[in-house]
């Protein structure tokens, strides 16, 4: 009995020093690791992958990943790494809602960012009001946007109503026998580019460019040739396009160079600021020299940050800096502003980054970022950008940094 | 009065463009009474393959039709005899719907993968340049339209060649008369269905090359262009192919002429248009009772 009540003893002596040691070991192994076993910070976003928006949506999905991998390698977010759930919405406002939903409530993300366009941010941003989170993002700029006045929304990039002021006050400029007599304004059935348009057609028609052509075309993909045909057969002198991708201005150059228009001045609400997309799609760089595109960014800014993020863009897919999509610089900014606003709150909880958001000035790739109350960037500044032969270049407004505009528009295909 | 001559030219040349696309969506329809909805995924593809044989092999799209048409062939017999071949019985119609709007979306998928979603168009120096066009009355007419218009007439001259002027064709008019009474007299239906739609898919090279040289394109512009070509081929008469080419300038010299006044009327005006013809002719303006009732 005694020995058995020994043996027991041993055993239990024994048992008890493993768990110990193993116990020890444990704790000394999780210790060792640091913040390599803490939960990754989860952030979701839901992208047009596919669909209308699918080259706007991947471009943005290349800065949002392009974030995440410099953030990582310098160690990821309040120790954590940082895991992106992008969830493709095929360009649908109902499909993006569906996945913000799913991202709030299946994958339990921790922060989120926007989606492309403002046809997508307006339904969107209000999934995310409800649930408390701060909404930052990049492509939701469009007046309609900001006129919910949910305080959850920052847009990082530049308000897109006066996007074209830099152009208007350079016609101004020029001497009167110089300036475009006529306008015609095209433009797309979207909340991106109407206000655009509205605005560039109203500061002209006062300025006296009489507007001889004014049509909205549906936002749908349609028959491009004609609506582009009777803008050619108005012969005005200046042509602004709400275009909201690439298709549409590919579609009305390769109309107007059909028709042998040539109008002074081309500008497009978007499509030419994508880079190599835009030249491939229009037919080299002929038909691109001299066309003209508002933004608040290009990719041979001398912003420090922007710089970087260039030749780290360069390095992982290759390419020009004329080259790299507006998008890129969109999204990355996006994923900057969140980060300062985290860092500075030392944590995740999206009230106290909302009010930080609200209260504070932050950089980023496009520039400083300074919200308003409803979220709109004031410090954003409008930049208009211009194809010149290879090369994509700040032309507007005159001064430091930007080049001498083209004008008029060289012949297409010269 | 030029604007609406523009218009017009607009139209007709466009319109031809349509016709070459959906004279295969009604072909298989008046053959095989199934709706192949992956037929604008289709004309995709061969826009894809052209500007790929293009841009990597540096062969011209119109000559690399003799590499893009039999592609489109064997793919369509593939994929009739791997999908639409084994659906029988009553809901064979409906299910065929479902197989093709998967097969697109396969497609669709594998065309992202490939290429991304940046759009791109197909280049033709002596077709798509600003000097490669005729002027007439007053405007400018693309080489690429003409070539899409001649390839247009050629198609559905081949089409009809085929199926009144050969024995397979009368194989193929049996069969849509009567598949079970063509299979008594001996016509291999299967066979038959099957090379009926690899013709109707090889159609959509031609379509998708000219479709390509007109329009920057990626993998998701297949969703407008399916309901374009369903609507003209309804309008047309389905089965019909001659009615398909009348539809489709309808269709789109309609549009055209109501850009003039209203760019977002367009649309809305043709479907008003297709939606009255039909009142009057429920069949289309080319259809047959028969076909329907097969």
């Amino acid at each position: 009995m005694r020995v058995r009540n020994a043996r027991f003893l041993v055993v239990g002596i024994t048992a008890a020093v493993l768990s110990a040691a193993l116990a020890a070991c444990s704790s000394s192994s999780s210790g060792s690791k640091g913040t390599a076993t803490k939960a990754p910070i989860l952030i979701g976003a839901s992208l047009s992958l596919t669909g209308g928006f699918s080259a706007d949506g991947q471009a943005f999905m290349r800065g949002y990943q392009l974030w995440a991998h410099d953030v990582n390698a310098a160690g990821g977010l309040l120790g954590r790494q940082v895991k992106l759930d992008i969830k493709n919405d095929a360009s649908q406002p109902n499909q993006a809602v569906t996945n913000y939903q799913s991202l709030i409530n299946v994958d339990h993300v921790n922060l989120l960012f926007g989606p492309f366009s403002s046809l997508l941010t307006l339904p969107t941003v209000q999934v995310a009001h409800r649930y408390g989170f701060a909404f930052v993002e990049g492509a939701g700029g469009a007046p309609s946007v900001f006129a919910t006045k949910l305080d959850n929304l920052f847009d990082v990039s530049l308000p897109v109503d006066a996007s074209t002021l830099p152009l208007i006050d350079y016609i101004n400029a020029l001497p009167v026998n110089q300036r475009p007599k006529t306008a015609a304004f095209p433009t797309s059935n979207d909340p991106f580019t109407q206000p655009q348009i509205q605005f560039a057609q109203h500061m002209l028609s006062t300025d006296g460019v009489k507007s001889v052509y004014s049509k909205v075309f549906p936002a749908e993909p349609t028959q491009y040739k004609g609506i582009a045909d009777q803008v050619a057969a108005s012969k005005a002198q200046m042509v602004v396009l709400g275009s909201v991708d690439v298709p549409t201005v590919a579609a009305f150059t390769q109309a107007f160079v059909q028709a042998h228009y040539q109008p002074k001045i081309f500008i497009a609400t978007a499509g030419p600021d994508q880079g190599a997309a835009y030249v491939k799609a229009v037919g080299g760089q002929g038909n691109a020299d001299g066309v003209m595109v508002p933004n608040a960014w290009y990719g041979g800014s001398l912003n420090t940050l922007s710089r970087k993020m260039v030749a780290e863009y360069i390095a992982k897919y290759g390419g020009t800096p004329s080259g790299i999509n507006a998008d890129v610089a969109e999204a990355y900014s996006v994923g900057e502003v969140m980060a300062q606003a985290v860092t500075a709150t030392k944590g995740l909880d999206n009230s106290k980054i909302i009010q930080y958001l609200h209260a504070n000035t932050m950089s980023s790739v496009q520039g400083p970022v300074k919200f308003d109350a409803v979220g709109q960037n004031l410090a954003a500044t409008a930049f208009v950008f211009q194809w010149q032969r290879a090369d994509f270049l700040q032309v507007l407004p005159p001064g430091s940094g930007s080049a001498t505009v083209v004008y008029p528009k060289p012949a297409w295909g010269k | 009065m030029a604007r609406f001559l523009q218009a017009v030219a607009d139209g007709i040349s466009g319109g031809a463009v349509y016709a070459l696309m959906a004279a295969g969506l009604t072909l298989i329809f008046g053959v095989l009474d199934i709706i192949n909805i992956a037929q604008g995924i289709l004309v995709v593809l061969a826009a894809y393959l052209s500007y790929a044989l293009s841009v990597h092999l540096q062969l011209d799209p119109l000559l690399g039709l003799v590499i893009t048409v039999p592609v489109m062939f064997v793919l369509g017999v593939i994929i009739q005899w791997a999908f639409i071949r084994r659906l029988r019985g009553r809901e064979r119609t409906a299910m065929s719907l479902l197989v093709c709007y998967a097969v697109a979306v396969i497609i669709e998928g594998a065309l992202y993968a490939e290429f991304g979603g940046t759009p791109v168009t197909i280049h033709m120096s002596y077709a798509t340049s600003p000097t490669a066009q005729v002027h007439v009355l007053g405007f400018y007419l693309g080489y690429i339209y003409l070539i899409g218009f001649g390839l247009a007439v050629v198609a559905i001259a081949g089409i009809y060649l085929l199926l009144y002027r050969t024995k397979f064709g009368r194989s193929i008019r049996a069969t849509t008369q009567d598949a079970v009474a063509a299979r008594l007299i001996g016509i291999n239906v299967d066979r038959v269905a099957a090379v009926t739609f690899g013709i109707g898919v090889a159609v959509t090279a031609a379509g998708g090359m000219v479709f390509g040289a007109t329009n920057a394109f990626n993998p998701d512009s297949g969703y407008d262009l399916i309901s374009r070509l369903l609507s003209i081929v309804i309008l047309g008469g389905l089965g019909s192919i001659g009615g398909a080419l009348v539809a489709a300038m309808f269709m789109v010299t309609v549009e055209e002429i109501v850009n003039i006044w209203q760019p977002t009327w367009a649309v809305v005006v043709y479907y008003a248009a297709l939606v009255i013809v039909l009142f009057l002719r429920p069949n289309g303006l080319f259809g047959k009772k028969a076909v329907r009732a097969q």
